[in-house]
């Protein structure tokens, strides 16, 4: 063995190492961006500005008035309240989500479960092709051409609102949600839709009493990665939501998210300003919870192969 | 229950979930004929090879395919390399189930799963603060040549973006790799390395080529890593060095969409950027699916 050359040893040690450059890279995300956000708990000049209880507890806007939830990063006394941000990302979330975890778990379960073989060949591409569709053009098309259709068949006050926005993320979320669901439902050993039929079940009933019970981890993980992927999705939110960051969970209303703030907010920021590691701070938010989500979403994914293989 | 109810139950259900079917199918069919329909006019040999002119309101894109093409290609050459032997490793040389290569893997997916914008973040933090900033004060006496936002380090922020894409690409390909294949390679004196790169790789080239398109596309796709990495709002010149802001077709959208001073005299143009984005990455993502399902029916000839 010792005699292999020279080049082979040193290919091998590359393959060696290029395996933990995934690891090194969540791991220095992690820690530059922290890095940066860390000023925000850690320095006594921008804590003063953009602490914690800066971030999180409501501030009055001036001496004497009445204490408020308000981002106003860029004034004469800059806020930093990230509550409307919040109450923004979460809302168009929760919108998105309602319309894409019916759409994509009803094609999932159609595709695989009812679809003759043809028709899924056609129809499995075609929805997968969503995935192609870059986010800056659903966002494109939310601003331009959706945002008044809607505004004027729901009857709402303002033209960018969050049922547009979180229409245009539903289309980002389906794939997402529909292609782990659709696996998860075709992992289920036709045995079981075998049993269920014979026994006079139809195949609607064997779908929803047998095939899904079963599937049901990688379902369930279908949701929760489409979560994390609203949660970070940023073009689409940028363009769409109007970027105004008001505490409203009316759905009728323009928003700003997190993801959206830094996109914005990021390029003209003086570096090292608290403004600037208060952003930072928020990567760091939508860094752990996405990691969060994914990480919750493996496990049930992997808890769905040991169930079907009936390995522990 | 009657058995004719619950038929005609099942019946409603299962016509509902085709429902949901058709309507992703009749999203995505809107979509491509809206801004074909839009779009097709302002097509035009002309408008691919001529800058934008006028405070972009007339005028081309070619700027914005140059710098695409560019960013793109200096991000397959970083992430290729990687991912290919990344996958090399988890399938050839680790051990399956060790506790390193769980770990590798998990990472592996977790970074598919980082939102992009804080790639974005990533890439500012590290690779201009930390890593330009680094070689200017060591090599130009700190003066700004690699500090600042570049083309060549929007595309390694590309690259670690699309990681996860090449490596899951390239895995299912040495996957379907049948095990008497290496058997014999090694019976016949191979080194594991000869073994890998006389009998495996050469199998394994349509699953590294689908990885490679799918990375394309993504990076041709994706805005909020580059934004404050390399892409410019517009340039009177096209990039040359490493160091130098570009323009990039997925960018050019959204400030045409959203910074012009005259929307109505750019709306053509944007519907026709647009189509060139679209037509460009679902061709990639068509081409993909075709060389993957060859792949998959091959898997399953080999069972």
């Amino acid at each position: 063995m010792s005699r292999r050359p020279a080049s082979e040893r040193l290919i091998e040690t590359f393959i060696r190492l290029s395996a933990g450059v995934a690891i090194a890279a969540l791991v220095m995300i992690f820690i530059f961006i922290g890095k940066e956000a860390l000023p925000v708990l850690t320095s006594p000049k921008v804590r003063e500005e953009a602490g914690l209880s800066k971030l999180f507890l409501p501030q009055p806007p001036a001496a004497g008035k009445p204490a408020r939830f308000s981002w106003q990063p860029v004034s004469k006394v800059p806020k930093y309240s990230l509550l409307p941000l919040f109450v923004g990302t979460i809302k168009v979330t929760l919108v998105s989500l309602l319309f894409a975890l019916p759409l994509a778990l009803g094609a999932a379960l159609f595709t695989s479960e009812f679809a003759a073989a043809w028709l899924k060949e056609i129809v499995k591409p075609v929805i997968e092709l969503l995935a192609a569709i870059p986010s800056v053009v659903l966002g494109f098309l939310a601003l331009i051409v959706t945002a008044s259709y809607v505004q004027n068949v729901f009857g709402l006050d303002f033209r960018l609102n969050t049922l547009n926005a979180g229409m245009a993320l539903a289309l980002a979320v389906i794939p997402v949600v529909y292609t782990v669901a659709e696996d998860a439902l075709s992992s289920v050993p036709n045995s079981f839709r075998e049993g269920s039929i014979a026994l006079g079940a139809t195949s609607w009933q064997t779908a929803w009493r047998v095939v899904l019970p079963a599937a049901f981890p990688g379902i369930f993980a279908a949701c929760v990665l489409g979560f994390g992927r609203a949660i970070g999705e940023t073009m689409i939110v940028l363009m769409a939501s109007g970027n105004a960051a008001v505490l409203s969970w009316n759905a009728g209303h323009p928003f700003r998210s997190l993801s959206a703030t830094v996109a914005a907010e990021l390029g003209e920021v003086v570096k090292g300003s608290p403004h600037y590691h208060v952003l930072f701070f928020i990567g760091v938010m939508l860094f752990i919870f996405t990691f969060l989500t994914n990480f919750a979403g493996q496990m049930f994914v992997t808890r769905l192969k040991e169930k079907l293989t009936g390995a522990r | 229950m009657n058995r004719r109810w619950i038929d005609l139950i099942s019946r409603a259900f299962t016509a509902l979930t085709g429902l949901a079917c058709a309507t992703l199918v009749l999203a995505v069919a809107m979509i491509l004929g809206h801004v074909a329909y839009h779009g097709w006019a302002g097509l035009s040999w002309k408008f691919l090879t001529t800058a934008p002119r006028n405070g972009m309101t007339e005028g081309g894109i070619f700027p914005a395919i140059f710098g695409t093409v560019f960013l793109v290609v200096l991000m397959t050459v970083a992430v290729v390399p990687l991912g290919v032997s990344t996958a090399i490793y988890l399938r050839e040389y680790a051990h399956a189930d060790s506790r390193w290569v769980q770990a590798v893997r998990m990472a592996i997916q977790n970074l598919a799963g980082v939102p992009a914008i804080v790639f974005g973040l990533f890439g500012l933090g590290f690779f201009i603060e930390f890593v330009g900033k680094g070689i200017d004060a060591a090599f130009f006496g700190g003066k700004l040549y690699f500090g600042q936002p570049a083309i060549l380090w929007a595309a390694l922020t590309l690259a670690l973006l699309t990681l996860p894409t090449v490596v899951v690409s390239t895995e299912e390909a040495l996957r379907v790799v049948p095990r008497g294949h290496r058997e014999v390679a090694y019976s016949l004196g191979a080194t594991r390395w000869q073994m890998v790169r006389r009998v495996v790789l050469p199998q394994a080239v349509d699953g590294i080529l689908t990885g490679t398109i799918l990375a394309v596309s993504r990076g041709v796709g994706e805005v909020a890593p580059i934004l404050f990495t390399g892409a410019a709002f517009y340039l009177p010149f096209l990039p040359t060095r490493l160091n130098q802001q570009f323009m990039v077709m997925n960018y050019h959208v959204y400030v045409l969409a959203t910074q012009s001073p005259d929307i109505d005299a750019t709306l053509p143009l944007l519907y026709s950027t647009v189509l060139v984005l679209l037509l460009l990455t679902l061709t990639l993502n068509s081409a993909a699916i075709v060389i993957r399902s060859r792949l998959r029916r091959r898997m399953k000839g080999s069972k």
